[in-house]
């Protein structure tokens, strides 16, 4: 941190204009960056291991034993079963499959519509931001469950729902921090001279002012899903969302949360699986900010 | 600034009529009623109850009748609570969620801001791990789970707190720590983000070249910009914390308004709904409005439009 | 780590609190059992505490405390004992009963409690304006219903009556012997007549007469405080007329609405007794402390209903099918494990004098096959999709994995399983929009009836459609039935029809599992779990 030198803000300029494209470089980056790495290939192998895994194992999700009971870890059952005698390993890798694709779609709704929202109304300020900001607000303030309940109404149980419930909650937060970065931002000194040199608002928003506020995007987004993750317990609550015998990592967790005394492993395996891959994601998610941060690079 | 501010608080007038609107209705197509229950209320028993409460006249009707009383500020009696009525409700319940909520932001502001800047100072030091740990792992050990082992170990084992309850200035401390800690843990992330964006900037830079102590880099320049994305956070959260946590409520059976949000829902106790709802709404409006203004005075460049 | 990291910080804030926390602090059970005030812990708070329009059970316990009906609970076995009637006689026919009130019954503000004031209350509890849920506990009176349903509109026409301050006569439609203990039930409280007049229309529901301060009743206790969200306070009552039998001097009724929490604050020495026991808490308990764990039975039923409009549940050889394939032995050991009993039929064992039809519902996987196979489905082929729905609750989700899987097993027929937030699912029911659904019934009063007259045709409560005349008639034969014993015949009868064609499939007999501080004294377990509090006292 000691070297000073006077880097220029950070421009992310076409490929075509320079030798090295920026984005490579940040990969370059990023693999020299030890935990980020640790993290990412955590989280694959976490991935992998709920997708395939459930094929290579002897019980079913559903198949219980009720004479076992909640067993502890053994040979046979290696994280133990649960108060139904249920194989907690196998039910931990289906409930990943749940828990990690409520996750991603998150990610992916905060990062489309909270990320372009966000930016448009802080860009553009006036009128058009405060339209856009009531409505967040609005939207901040409906009752949540039963904007859930309207919709299973409406809609009947379906999967997609759940991802569209969660999807309605998840962008308004990182729209509100996305605006705010962007109003301090448009006004410096290199998105002025971008704006001169009359490149198009689109261009200049995506390129030139995006690129100075993703490292308060991926950090939010890092806190973001294992908030959904537990979000989706709860819609399971209202009945949406995974429906028994099935199960999530949040609704396990809940489950073990509350059999803690008597049957530990029900908590810290889904609660240290569900750590570990929350850690894995913050690894890479400063991996990540630290490697697309031009002007810090060098540090 | 005050045309501004005027110029806010019209919007969120209309903002708050249309929150009102959209609730109103939302809550009456949901399937099941207040006097919905696990032994059926008979046809006739649920005309009488229907015309007792007034939900026998036509739907725009009572419509027209709630914004009447709301605009003379009376919520109206509660579904769930007979005999109180929604004003009283949240009159009894707010304060105990928002003293429970300032004290949990003070931990959580003085905790969060605190180690999410000794992370950035010294990132990628063993202090930055240390700092980064305590947020990653705040962030992953939902409440739920925090509370109750914090219960089994200072209450039940350790003998020095009651489990549950409001009654006495000790039985403040595990809620306000739990709920505390659950928020500190973002913040200090995104302090660290934030504070990582600037202390690259050129005035930073400046600053340091001109010779500032690391100490008064941080604290005069750096974290006036690096908090944006805090106060952004801020808004909803502060909104969120004050009217009560529904799980820190339910762990700690704090008499607290956050239980209601979700209950009432689940009562279908129309006006409660709409009551927690108005309450909510215009705090979330009020919050923005402050952090919008906060915004600006951190960011001279931004200015209030 | 994180824990580490608390213990630290609560040193901290302990300093900060210092003599408010962090010693060890002399406990409610403690400080309660030196000066007789119990802390029991209601589950959720209560809406109301007007005795005419409480919904629901639970808040009966609180109830019993502030009011006292004609006649009350023996705390053992619950027959009618005198209440403020001091005794009561019935005529040959069955159908004339008159009451004798106590000339001390007192209201707690110090008035007399009369026969007009028991008037004044009937008319108002079956007033349709006040729409009391509890109004058919009266039906038997004569004119009652009419008065209730707006057909007749002079009370003084019905068959209540008071000839003079102290004796009430009630005239029946039909004979009635379990009438005692209707009049021992809350809904047959007597309300002050000047209190509820001084707060509202006599017929008016929600009025402020039962907050504390203005709240006036003739119970054991009196009510003196009400804090919301956390407790309600009780406080001797000295006009009570049997005050000299009270021991205790308070008790502070908290509201904790989870389980979990409970048995937390129980832990902590917060709570003499607990509302219920977290299921996964039971066998530490009876391992570690059996004696602070009770296993009460309890008067109720857990069914799957069954959707009889809708196939393949419409055909009695696929419930029981599902119902023979049911293990319900290993149900009530290894997953609900709260001492229940496998059901064997429809009406709970506890009531004396009435034996349950040979014929049970049992467990015969053989023979569910075989039903199975006879009904269209060898092997479980071809069988409809079939969705069991409970609302979303722990112990439900169980029963339901656990007996989803008995059927796939056993059947091999697939039954998806969906849980619901309560008011959806119970708005469902009502409207038999469902399959197959959980469900069950706690009764109100100790009497077979209680149960079988869900089952009635025209009931209100009967959610599965079941419509059969026989069993219509047997019950109707019943009510003409004066000799308890011809009655109860009558009824098992009724209860063979119904293990016969299973319109619900009855799963266990409940129980009522609670934490209770050694420290308790007079607290007697009986199949309705009330427990009236001037026996209750508390001694180490």
């Amino acid at each position: 941190m000691s070297a000073v030198s006077p880097l220029p803000p950070a421009v992310l300029v076409e490929p075509l204009e320079q030798g090295n494209s920026p984005w490579r470089d940040a990969w370059l980056r990023l693999q020299k960056n030890r935990l980020a790495v640790f993290g990412l290939w955590t989280l694959v192998t976490i991935s992998l291991l709920c997708i395939v895994g459930p094929w290579l194992m002897h019980f079913g999700y559903e198949e219980q034993n009720l004479d076992l009971g909640a067993a502890a870890p053994s040979g046979t059952h290696w994280l133990g079963t649960d108060t139904l005698g249920r194989d907690l390993l196998v039910r931990l890798l289906y409930g990943g499959r749940i828990s990690l694709a409520v996750g991603l779609a998150a990610t992916l709704v905060a990062l489309t519509i909270g990320v372009t929202y966000g930016a448009v109304a802080g860009f553009f300020g006036g009128k058009l931001d405060a339209v856009m900001m009531r409505a967040v607000d609005i939207m901040y303030s409906l009752p949540f469950a039963i904007f859930v309940i309207l919709l299973m109404v409406f809609f009947g149980r379906n999967i997609v729902l759940l991802f569209v419930a969660i999807g309605a909650v998840e962008w308004l937060t990182m729209a509100r921090i996305v605006r705010g970065q962007v109003m301090a931002i448009k006004k410096m000194e290199f998105i002025e001279a971008a704006r001169s040199l009359g490149f198009g608002r689109r261009r200049i928003i995506f390129r030139h002012i995006l690129p100075n506020v993703l490292g308060p995007i991926i950090v939010y987004t890092t806190l973001t899903i294992p908030g959904v993750m537990l979000l989706e317990a709860f819609l399971s609550f209202l009945g949406l969302g995974v429906q028994p015998p099935m199960s999530s990592w949040g609704v396990l967790i809940k489950d073990g949360a509350e059999k803690m005394e008597e049957f530990p492993w029900l908590l810290i395996f889904p609660g240290a699986i569900f750590s570990l891959a929350l850690f894995s994601l913050n690894f890479l998610g400063d991996g990540l900010r630290d490697a697309l941060d031009v002007r810090s690079s060098k540090d | 600034m005050l045309r501004f501010i005027t110029s806010r608080f019209l919007q969120s007038l209309l903002a708050l009529f249309l929150v009102v609107t959209a609730t109103f209705f939302m809550v009456r197509f949901v399937p099941g009623g207040p006097f919905t229950a696990e032994k059926a209320v008979t046809p006739e028993i649920l005309r009488n109850l229907e015309a007792h409460y007034g939900l026998n006249k036509p739907l725009w009707r009572q419509y027209l009748d709630y914004l009447g009383s709301l605009a003379r500020g009376d919520l109206g009696p509660s579904f769930k609570y007979p005999n109180r009525t929604v004003n009283e409700i949240l009159g009894d319940k707010l304060p105990v969620s928002a003293e429970l909520g300032a004290e949990s932001l003070a931990v959580a502001l003085i905790l969060g801001i605190g180690l999410g800047t000794i992370a950035a100072i010294k990132r990628n030091t063993w202090m930055d791990y240390v700092a980064s740990g305590f947020g990653m792992t705040g962030i992953s050990i939902p409440t739920f789970v925090v509370g109750p082992l914090l219960v089994l170990a200072l209450a039940i084992h350790a003998g020095w707190f009651n489990a549950s309850g409001w009654y006495t200035p000790a039985d403040r401390v595990l809620p306000c720590l739990v709920l505390g800690l659950a928020y500190a843990a973002p913040i200090s992330r995104l302090t660290r983000g934030g504070l990582l964006e600037i202390l690259h900037q050129d005035f930073i830079r400046t600053a340091r070249a001109k010779g500032a102590s690391e100490f008064r880099v941080v604290t005069r320049h750096a974290l006036r910009g690096g908090l944006l994305p805090v106060v952004s956070f801020l808004g909803p959260a502060t909104a969120g914390i004050l009217t009560g946590s529904f799980v820190i409520e339910t762990i700690f059976q704090v008499p607290g308004v956050g239980r209601e949000f979700v209950n009432s829902a689940f009562n279908r106790d129309y006006t409660l709904v709409l009551g927690t709802v108005i309450l909510y709404a215009a705090l979330i409006m009020a919050l923005n409005l402050a952090v919008d203004v906060a915004q600006a005075w951190m960011n001279p460049k931004v200015r209030l439009e | 780590m994180i824990l580490g990291r608390a213990l630290w910080g609560a040193t901290l804030l302990c300093a900060a609190v210092s003599e408010a926390g962090c010693s060890r602090r002399e406990t409610n059970v403690v400080a309660g059992n030196r000066d007789q005030i119990l802390h029991q812990s209601t589950g959720a708070e209560p809406n109301t505490l007007d005795p005419q329009t409480i919904q629901t059970n639970a808040d009966f316990n609180l109830i019993v405390a502030l009011g006292e009906g004609l006649a009350a609970h023996d705390p053992h076995d619950l027959h009618p004992v005198p209440g403020v009637a001091e005794r009561w006689d019935t005529s040959a026919d069955g159908l004339t009963w008159t009451f004798h009130l106590r000339a001390d019954a007192r209201w707690s503000n110090g008035d007399p409690v009369t026969a007009q004031d028991f008037l004044f209350s009937y008319q108002r509890i079956l007033s349709p304006a006040l729409a009391a849920q509890y109004n058919y506990m009266f039906y038997a009176v004569r004119g009652a219903r009419d008065f209730n349903e707006g057909r007749l509109r002079d009370f003084a026409a019905t068959g209540f009556a008071a000839p003079d301050p102290h004796t009430l006569v009630l005239t029946l439609e039909h004979p009635l012997p379990y009438l005692a203990q209707l009049a021992a039930h809350w809904s047959w409280f007597p309300v002050h007549p000047p209190t509820i007049r001084k707060f509202g229309r006599a017929d008016e529901r929600d009025t402020a007469w039962i907050r504390p301060g203005n709240h006036v009743g003739n119970g054991p206790f009196a009510l003196a405080a009400w804090s919301a969200g956390q407790e309600i306070v009780v406080r001797k009552n000295p006009r009570y007329w049997d005050a000299a039998r009270v021991r205790l001097a308070e008790i502070h009724f908290h509201f904790i609405d989870d389980v979990e929490v409970e048995e937390r604050a129980f832990r902590t020495g917060q709570l003499h007794v607990t509302y219920e026991v977290p299921v996964g808490k039971i066998a530490t308990y009876q391992r570690e402390s059996p004696e602070l764990l009770h296993l009460d039975p309890y008067f109720g039923t857990y069914y799957f209903g069954c959707n009889l409009a809708r196939p393949p549940l419409n055909d009695v050889r696929v419930r029981r099918a599902l119902s023979l394939a049911l293990d319900r032995r290993a149900l009530c050991a290894n997953v609900v494990r709260g001492g229940q009993q496998p059901a064997t039929g429809f009406v709970p064992p506890g009531v004396p004098g009435y034996a349950s039809p040979v014929a049970t519902v049992g467990t015969d996987p053989d023979e569910a096959r075989r039903l199975l196979a006879e009904a269209g489905f060898p092997g479980g082929k071809n069988f409809p999709p079939v969705e069991l729905t409970f609302n979303t609750n722990q112990n439900h989700r169980a029963i339901a994995e656990a007996a989803q899987e008995m059927w796939r097993r056993e059947l091999g027929i697939a039954v998806t399983i969906t849980n619901q937030e309560s008011k959806v699912f119970f708005e469902n029911l009502h409207h038999q929009h469902y399959t197959l659904a959980r469900w069950g019934w706690i009764a109100d009063f100790l009497d077979p009836v209680a149960f079988l007259e869900t089952s009635v045709s025209t009931a209100g409560y009967n959610q599965s459609g079941y419509a059969n005349p026989e069993f219509d008639r047997i019950l109707a034969v019943s009510q003409r039935t004066a000799d308890p014993a011809g009655r109860f015949r009558v009824l098992r009868d009724a209860e063979a029809l119904l293990v016969r064609d299973q319109p619900m499939i009855p799963v266990y007999f409940y129980t009522r599992p609670t934490l209770r501080a050694p420290a308790v004294r007079g607290w007697w377990p009986n199949a309705l779990d009330f427990h009236p509090y001037k026996y209750v006292w508390l001694e180490n």
